[in-house]
Formats: structure tokens, sequence, C-alpha cells
């Protein structure tokens, strides 16, 4: 369903991606791993269109989506997290997912300001799914706390729940483990894996959590220095010389 | 180390205090026939400057345990520590608040001074535009410091309607506020990409171009003289003068046949206001609620976050500032009819600034105080008076000890809980 071709970006002198190519079929868990540095998140960036790539091309479903608005993309459902929490912190967990559904909304401003039965009716769809994904995430009870008070993990599921109610049909996660304790890191390997398996969402994944990379990917991409290293299943990954090299350490 | 510390700082606060205060108190300037000469103030003021320049030396010095102490004082509050109330009943208070409320200025200006009135009035256009500007700033988090250009718009649109079409107040209003809404979209455009300082001045700017245009387009807008003979508004098709200005028009004492009273005027002028701004208040109300709302809320709060969901960020901004200016061109229009008269003198930076402040005294996003902070902020200068030249100065003082003691404003705005139902 995604296919990016030869992504490059520069920054000035700098070539951060190199020829990166990638692809995700439907129903599928996709990694990008490699070391610091290496132009993993900028691949996100310009997936997501937070950057317009200096060279090739991204696909989504046949239709090019290089260089578009990020908002389009995301309408597209193509939904990113970020590698830091991004919240809207001084409200509440609950308008912070109404807030993700917007265009399911009727946000025409006079069936609004008199409530007609349609507008009514798709709010309180909008607040059904909110409360189906916080009981989904375990945060119910925190429905009506400031998302910015939630503790780091809570954050994590509710950035995660915030995509999922925009109804996404591919989701970029950025490092969703990172800052996690261990118990944590399961429950979102399981949650990664429910995604997948019962609402039928492809995931790309940036992680440095190599035991929730090498469980859950279907398979997964290496780059180094802006250029691609290996693909492979997890088991090549592992297997491979390369990899091992610049990225597993040689042990 | 500290105490070292806080003596340099201390000494450095009263050095100041005595630079600024030396040559503002201390010095006069004396006409002596055609000559102007410098003289010394009397023993008096040197003597003032001298303890002021002390107390703040002393009040440096010693300032943690001074802040401190006061930090006490909340102990002493007795509603300190009181749980807040549910939701369910504080709504109930605060609408059975709210409607006495109401009822209460309705009734009020038949039994007070025309005066009260007349400044009732006043607070009412201020309350419009602190809750419009509250929109682009507390909601939205676009700092706008040229809000007074729109409200320019609104009432320059009404005098030049009814000077050259004869135009009245009922179908100025709409126009005019449509108009200031329009300028708020034209201005919106260009500062999509700009936040904070870059907007604030960007929108400073803006502010200035509207007011110089005025006083320098002396054809149409009579520059710096202004324009004056803005009708007032009719009820009805009822005049309040003592004569009918208009063919076709009735006078309203005759009608009812009362006595004419100029009180009539003020009092219908003041009812107006307070519909619009009861108006205002519950429109912004609704859309603070609606997708629209949260969306400003949540551009405020992470831009990149809210694009990443599929907000568009010229969507919401535009929305944001049209609406905002839309009520200013409200409160313009009834400005105008207020006053009769009006020149760009009445919109200078300091009411853009005025505005400003009272919606971060108020609390930002918070309606209940925005209303309060701009019925504190009309009257307390009115109040003053009789401090004559002092009077700003107290003001000042007065919002500086504000921000220090409640930077959060005299009501921060409360976030709405949302019942949800659990389970399928």
């Amino acid at each position: 369903m995604l296919e990016v071709q030869n992504l490059s970006m520069r920054f000035g002198g700098l070539l951060a991606v190199d020829q990166v190519s990638l692809d995700v079929q439907e129903h599928e868990i996709v990694s990008i791993i490699g070391p610091n540095g290496a132009g993993k998140t900028t691949v996100f960036n310009c997936m997501s269109g937070f950057y317009k790539p200096s060279g090739g091309k991204i696909l989504f479903r046949g239709q090019e989506i290089q260089g578009k608005p990020d908002y389009r993309i995301s309408r597209l459902g193509l939904v990113r997290t970020f590698q830091h929490v991004r919240l809207f912190g001084r409200m509440t967990v609950v308008e912070n997912l109404m807030v993700a559904q917007h265009r399911h909304l009727n946000t025409n401003l006079l069936s609004g300001l008199v409530a007609t039965p349609n507008y009514r009716a798709r709010e309180q769809k909008a607040l059904d799914r909110a409360s189906y994904w916080l009981e989904r995430v375990g945060l119910m009870e925190m429905a009506n706390r400031e998302a910015g008070n939630l503790a780091y993990g809570q954050q994590r599921r509710l950035e995660i729940a915030r995509c999922m109610v925009t109804e996404p049909q591919l989701l970029m996660l950025d490092e969703p483990a990172a800052g996690l304790n261990p118990a944590e890191t399961r429950d979102l390997d399981q949650l990664i894996i429910s995604l997948k398996e019962d609402y039928n969402v492809s995931v790309v994944l940036i992680e440095h959590d190599m035991s929730l990379v090498m469980g859950i990917s279907d398979r997964i991409n290496v780059i180094s220095q802006g250029r691609p290293l290996a693909s492979g299943t997890p088991d090549e990954i592992r297997n491979n010389d390369d990899v091992i090299k610049a990225y597993l350490g040689e042990a | 180390m500290v105490a070292a510390h806080n003596l340099k700082h201390a000494l450095f606060c009263a050095v100041i205090t005595l630079v600024i205060s030396w040559p503002i108190m201390g010095l006069k300037l004396e006409a002596v026939g055609t000559q102007i000469t410098l003289q010394g103030a009397d023993p008096f003021t040197w003597i003032a400057i001298g303890v002021a320049a002390l107390a703040v030396f002393l009040f440096q010095l010693f300032r943690e345990a001074i802040l401190g102490r006061l930090g006490m004082l909340k102990s002493l509050n007795p509603m300190a520590d009181r749980k807040p109330m549910p939701q369910e009943k504080r709504l109930k208070l605060e609408s059975i608040g709210l409607t006495l409320l109401i009822v209460l200025a309705l009734i009020w200006p038949f039994f007070v001074s025309r005066g009260s009135v007349d400044l009732a009035t006043l607070v009412l256009i201020y309350i419009m535009l602190a809750l419009g500007l509250n929109v682009v700033v507390g909601l939205a988090g676009l700092l706008d410091l040229g809000y007074v250009a729109f409200y320019a718009v609104g009432a320059y649109t009404f005098a030049l309607l009814s000077q050259y079409w004869g135009i009245s107040f009922w179908m100025a209003l709409p126009i005019g506020a449509l108009l200031a809404a329009l300028f708020g979209l034209v201005l919106g455009f260009p500062v999509l990409r700009l936040r904070g300082d870059y907007l604030a001045i960007v929108t400073l700017g803006f502010g200035e171009i509207i007011r110089i245009l005025l006083n320098n387009w002396t054809n149409v807008t009579g520059g710096p003289n202004g324009i004056g003979g803005i009708p007032d508004p009719t009820l009805f098709g009822m005049e309040f003068g003592r004569r009918v200005k208009e063919e076709g028009n009735v006078s309203f004492h005759e009608t009812f046949g009362i006595a004419y009273s100029g009180e009539h005027k003020v009092i219908f002028l003041y009812l107006i206001a307070l519909v619009l701004a009861v108006f205002t208040g519950l429109v912004i109300r609704r859309l603070m609620r609606m997708p629209v709302g949260r969306a400003w809320e949540a551009l405020r709060e992470d831009e990149i976050a809210a694009r990443s969901l599929g907000l568009s960020r010229t969507g919401v901004k535009l929305s944001a500032f049209t609406i905002g200016a839309f009520f200013a061109g409200f409160a313009g229009t009834v400005f105008a009819s207020k006053q009769g008269f009006i020149s760009p003198e009445s919109f200078v930076f300091l009411e853009s600034a005025i505005i400003l402040a009272i919606v971060v005294l108020g609390g930002m996003g918070s309606q209940m105080g925005v209303i309060l902070a701009a019925i504190a902020v009309t009257i307390l200068p009115e109040l003053a008076r009789e401090f004559s030249e002092y009077r700003m100065l107290i003001f000042g003082a007065a919002m500086v000890l504000m921000m220090v003691w409640r930077p959060q404003g005299l009501l921060p705005m409360r976030r709405r809980q949302i019942k949800l139902s659990t389970g399928e």
C-alpha cells in the first residue's frame, strides 16, 4: 500500500537520506532501524509531509504524495506519532481525541451554533469512538484530566489512541517505546500487534528496542548514515553481517 | 554570598529609582517671561524621593523574607484548600448567577445617573472587544497587538456609511462587523506562517497602518478632525432626539406620550450594547465547544501535532482572526453610535494594549474572567479620577501586582468535563 522509491533528502550540504526505498503491504508491520542519526526520522518526516523530499517518490495506494502538505497526507489515512510525545497538554484527554476526529465532524459553523441533529449525531459518534479507544488503552479514568498531567507511559498510549481515532490505514510510530519500562513495553508490544490484527492497520515502526522490533516486525529495513543497508525478515537481519557490524555490534 | 548578591542588587535598584525619579520629579521647567528656566523642586519632594529610594533598597534587600511572609497569608484564607465543586453544581450556580446578573443589568440603568449608564455602555463595549480578542489570543494563542484596527474598521464603517449614504445603525451593524471580519481575513493571510514575537510585530504594524490611513486620508475620513454627526440608533423607526431628524420617523417620547428626556437615548444605547455583549458571549462560548474551538486550542498547544492529525493551519488560524475581528467590528459600530463623533485618536495602540491587558488579567481563554477584568479595567481609572495624573500610575501598579500574585488571571479558564458512556 505504501511504496517509497529512492527517497533522498538534502539539507544544504548534508545528504541526510540517500536513495532509501521501502514498501509496506496491507496488514504488515515494517520496522526501520539504524544507529542514531541514520536518518530514520527524516524518512518519517518526508513520508508524513513535514519535509519536501529532494528526490524520489512516495506512493500511497498508487497516488504520489511526496511534497503534499502534511494535513492532506494525514487525511489520506497516513498518521504518525512523534519521537517526543506531542499532546495538546492543556486540553483534557477526551478533547485530545476529539480534536483528532476533526475531519469526521460537522465543522460547519452555523450547524454547530444551532446544534443541528446532524452536528449532534456526529459529535456523539466521535465521543463514542473516543471512549472506545480510551477503554482500549486503559485511560478511561483519566478522560477528563489534562493530558499534560498524565504519566509518561499514559501519554504514549494516548498518543497512539489519538492516531487511531482518526481511523488511519497506515500508522507511523516514531520510537513508541522510548522511555517506557519493560512492563509498559510489553503492553505496547501487544497493542501494536492488536492494531494490525484487529483493526487492520499497517504499521511502520522506528524503534531502538531490539526485542520489540524483532518480536513484532514482519520485515525490517536497516538504514545507516542515510543509506539503506539491508532489508528482510527479522531472522535475515539478525544474521546479516553488514547489519551486525554497523548496528547490532560485533559479538 | 547570597547576602552580598542581595546587597548589590538592592543598591542597583535604589540607584535606578533615584536616576529615574530625580529628573522626573526633582526638576521643574518654569516659564519666566519668555524664558524657560530649570528649577529644583522643593525640599519635600527631595525627601520623598530619598525615602522612596530607601524603601526600594530595603524591600529588595529583604525581598525573600517579605515575599515569604506574604506567602504565609495564603494559609489564613479559609477557602484555600476547599475542594472544587462538582461540575454540574457549579454550572447550575453559574447559570443562575449569570441570569440574575443579566436581569439586574437590564433594570439597573433606570435607577442610576446618566453618567453611570454611559460608563456602563463603555464597559460593555470593552467586554465585547475583550471577548473577541480572547478568541485570538486566549484560545488560538496568536498574539495580536493591532486588534484596535478592527474596532476602528467597525466604527468608521458606520460613520462613513451614515455620512455618505445615510445608512442607519441597524444596517451598519452587520456591515461593520462583516467588513471588520473581512479585514481580519485579509490580515490573516500574510501572517499565517508567523508566530509569537513576529506575529505581534506584524499585527502591531497593521494597527498603526489603519490608524495612519484614517489620519491621512483626509478627504474621505476627515483626517484628524474625525467624523461627527453619527446618528443614534432608532427603535423601530423611533428616534430618541428632541426633534425628528429624518423624514418619516417619529420620536420616541411623542409616541409614548412621555416627556422628552436625554436619558432615554443613553439607556437605549446601553441596552443595545448589553444585548450585543450577551450575544457575543453566548456565540463565543458555543464556538469554544465546537470543533473549531477545539482546533484553535490544539493549534495553540502544538501546531505540528495538530497538522499531523489533519487540521489545516490556514483554516484554523484564519477562522480565529476572522471571528475575533467580527466582534471588534460590532463593538466599533456601537462605539461610533455612542460617541456620535469618532477620530483616529480613539484607535491608538494604547487601546490595543488595554484590551490585551483585559484578556491577560482576566485569564486567557476564560470568558468570566475576561468579563470581570473588562469591568475592573474600565471602571478603576474612573474611580481613581481624583488622583488625577497619578491614576495611570495606580492602574499600572495594580496590573503589576496582579501579575505577580495571580499570573494565571482573575478567573483562570476551566476545562469542561465530558461525561463518557463506558463500555458497549
